[in-house]
């Protein structure tokens, strides 16, 4: 674009930034504006729409919650990065039961697993929970006596509770706690040798082979031979092995029991069936979780934030931000006047891109993040302090106004882009810590010095060539 | 004018004066690690009514075994305790024990491993290594072209030497810190350390950049004057610069809450040593290293 066509469109350009701020800026913080709605809607009785509304997503020290990390033992495991897979998958099935909203799980490096778990109150019984072994167990049908009789006990339980009555005076009330229509076989995760998954010759449809040990052969063939025609129930930690119904949540509603066909020998059985490969993966990678279990132990580190005190940080490090964002917009105004002013409607406008940013990827906000970018705000002018101080100099020289403006930002730029450079060097560097303090710092740093130069060259530029025209050559004193 | 390599001797005396004590402070009172590095326990809470004494906390505590137990009073009622590092139904019993003393709440836990702990000191080494590698190599590439009538490695050394300088002084800074107040230094810190790298060489660069500037333009008649005058000319960017960034870091400073405090004492030290050695130590060794290889030049003939 040569500079004639760009002096053209400077106001066509000039609008965009102004759409672009006031779009980011309620987008960023969008009370105001919904106040506003609202009032408009209720006076008018219009049906204005409220601003899209999508929160921040505030890392564990902001909101509260345990950030717990396991060192998982797999000197036992050949294959090391499938029974990793396998762990995060059976750690983050406990974790849904448990009922945590948004929980956090990963595997980090080789043998780490980092569970991050916001708003969790009992840490010690999570830490309990997510030691637990993983248990597989093979459950067989019951016969209709023994479900009916269940099923009597339980409907006998619940009578017993709407009168307030103690269940515990109720003969057997404990059968009431049982699944009425399974029970455990003799047969469970440690007969289990491996699961694969294989595919049918001729119809390519995905199948799991089960392999037993010699025990365990035993064990299944008795169990076969008593069961033809009946259902199997495979369960992992006493919950179906997948979500069966189809809403994505494994409850008392899913079952996952194959029905078995003909008495198995030999220790070798192949679940046939009409589902994807997806699944049948799933269903593997979980039975050998259950086969081969992987001990983690307790967390080799552990970090448990009150709610009382993510909100304390939160609120203190929002408004430190606030009063350094004031503090040096009035710097910029005092010591470069309209520059200065130019520079701080330009730091506004970062503000306000980098915040709607960080809500749109979604990037999640730590204490150290606030950090970074509370110290990109001081250093985002830093550009624009450059190009005034060159522009001074050019009007010192005797150049007209537009023509130092353009001087100003061409000469700055070599030292804006070497030492912006620089500082993208040093985030990229703090990333080979995997600790989230340093991680969130960096990441928030290095996203603020990206959109800073945006703001301090792109948005400041158009802003001064807007402003500054021939009208303002008799106030020089203003730059 | 005002000539900024005049003076040069008394800047390097000064600065040498706080490089010492800063070394001196390192070699006998040391650095204190926080727990991310040495692995343990820190508990941070606050008491509901009245806050125990230091030593009626520890002597509650004693039972536990839990090695050297280091209680920081923080705010009107809160403390900050340290110790060997517990597992969670210890930390539940440690939490009861203190309820009975008196009544508290939890603000926060951590427990770190030491494998953690070895592992986090390793990747710092090797981060500051790399980052000094880094920046520079990209000074000495970004001033590739510049070989009259100082060679451009002599800008990358020279920096070198600034990023030094403005290194050791925050850590002498935390060394004494540490040993007054138990200051200890925590992944915040590393971050704030490594970011002055940077940062401080962001300064270097701008000067230098007008130094390259100035050789072009007028060429190379006194070294020392075309020094000065870009000095001159950076001088008042320099300021604006350092001030908007501690204005926001005081901000945080006192008001950002304890885990951001140290992070932005550790800037501001940094970055204020950063301006005062671009200016003062990174562009007179310049002009000095440059006089001094003329002279050894001009002796031999």
């Amino acid at each position: 674009m040569n500079l004639i066509h760009f002096m053209q469109q400077k106001y066509l350009i000039f609008i965009a930034i102004a759409i672009l701020a006031i779009l980011a800026g309620n987008f960023a913080y969008p009370n105001y504006v919904d106040r506003g709605v609202d009032f408009l809607n209720a006076k008018f009785s219009w049906h204005l729409p409220h601003m899209w509304q999508k929160p921040y997503v505030l890392g564990l020290d902001l909101q509260g919650g345990v950030n717990l990390v396991y060192q998982a033992d797999l000197t036992a495991v050949e294959d090391k990065s499938g029974a990793m897979a396998g762990l995060r998958d059976v750690i983050e099935r406990r974790i849904n039961l448990f009922g945590v909203s948004e929980p956090v799980v990963q595997i980090q490096g080789q043998d780490r697993l980092l569970v991050e778990l916001p708003g969790v109150k009992d840490v010690k019984q999570a830490i309990e929970m997510i030691g637990q072994t993983p248990y597989l167990e093979f459950d067989e049908a019951r016969t209709e006596a023994e479900t009916q009789k269940i099923l009597d006990k339980i409907k006998e339980v619940q009578v017993a509770q709407e009168k307030n009555e103690d269940i515990q005076k109720i003969e057997d009330w404990e059968l009431a706690l049982q699944n009425p229509y399974i029970k455990p076989t003799e047969l469970n995760g440690k007969y289990l040798s491996k699961a694969t998954v294989l595919f049918d010759q001729i119809t390519f449809k995905p199948q799991i082979q089960l392999q037993f040990n010699s025990e365990g052969a035993k064990l299944f063939e008795d169990i076969t031979a008593r069961n033809i025609g009946k259902p199997l129930a495979i369960l992992l930690d006493g919950a179906s092995i997948i979500d069966t119904t189809g809403d994505n949540i494994i409850d008392q509603n899913d079952l996952y029991a194959p029905i078995i066909q003909d008495k198995i020998s030999g220790g070798t059985a192949v679940i046939t069936g009409d589902t994807s490969a997806a699944v049948a993966n799933n269903i593997a990678r979980r039975l050998n979780s259950g086969a081969l279990p992987v001990k983690i132990g307790s967390p080799i580190s552990q970090e448990t934030v009150g709610p009382l005190l993510g909100s304390e940080s939160l609120q203190k490090s929002l408004w430190a931000g606030i009063y350094g964002l004031v503090a040096v917009m009035l710097f910029m105004i005092i010591f470069y006047r309209l520059p200065g002013l130019i520079a701080s409607v330009a730091l506004l406008i970062y503000v306000a891109v980098t915040l709607s940013i960080f809500k749109l990827i979604p990037i999640t906000l730590t204490l150290a993040g606030i950090g970074g970018f509370v110290l990109s705000i001081g250093m985002a002018v830093d550009a624009n302090i450059l190009i005034f101080a060159r522009m001074k100099e050019e009007i010192k020289r005797g150049k007209g106004l537009s023509l130092a403006i353009k001087e100003g930002f061409s000469r700055a730029w070599p030292s804006i882009r070497d030492s912006n450079i620089n500082s993208l060097i040093v985030c990229a560097i703090l990333f080979i810590f995997s600790t989230s303090f340093i991680k969130g710092f960096a990441l928030t740093l290095s996203l603020g010095i990206i959109v800073s130069l945006f703001s301090a060259i792109f948005i400041t530029r158009i802003l001064l060539m807007v402003f500054v025209g021939p009208r303002l050559e008799k106030f020089k004193w203003l730059l | 004018m005002f000539s900024f390599t005049k003076y040069s001797k008394f800047y390097y005396l000064f600065s040498g004066v706080l490089i010492i004590a800063s070394i001196v402070s390192l070699a006998v009172f040391g650095l204190k690690f926080g727990i991310e590095f040495t692995g343990g326990s820190t508990m941070e809470v606050n008491f509901t009514e009245e806050r125990p004494a230091n030593s009626t906390i520890s002597e509650a505590l004693a039972e536990f075994n839990l090695g050297e137990i280091v209680v920081q009073p923080t705010g009107d009622k809160g403390a900050i305790l340290q110790f060997k590092g517990v597992d969670e139904a210890t930390h539940q019993k440690v939490l009861e024990k203190l309820q009975s003393v008196s009544g508290l709440e939890e603000k926060s836990f951590q427990y770190i491993g030491p494998s953690v702990g070895n592992e986090l000191k390793n990747k710092t080494q090797i981060a500051i290594a790399l980052a000094l590698v880094a920046i520079t190599l990209y000074i000495a590439f970004a001033f590739r072209k510049v070989s009259r009538p100082v060679s451009s490695w002599k800008y990358g050394m020279t920096s070198l030497v600034a990023l030094f300088h403005d290194i050791i002084i925050p850590l002498g800074a935390f060394s004494l810190l540490g040993h007054f107040y138990h200051t200890q230094i925590t992944i915040p810190i590393i971050a704030a350390l490594l970011t002055i790298i940077g940062f401080s060489v962001h300064d270097t660069i701008v000067i230098f950049d007008r130094i390259r500037e100035n050789i072009l333009q007028k060429g190379t008649a006194l070294f020392s004057q075309t020094v000065d005058m870009s000095l001159q000319q950076t001088i008042g960017r320099s300021i604006s610069t350092v001030v908007t960034v501690l204005i926001v870091m005081f901000a945080l400073f006192f008001f950002g809450g304890e885990t951001l405090k140290y992070f932005s004492l550790s800037l501001i030290i940094g970055v204020a040593s950063g301006a005062y050695s671009s200016i003062f130590i990174a562009a007179p060794l310049l002009v000095t290293w440059h006089n001094w290889s003329e002279k050894r030049a001009q002796k031999r003939g």
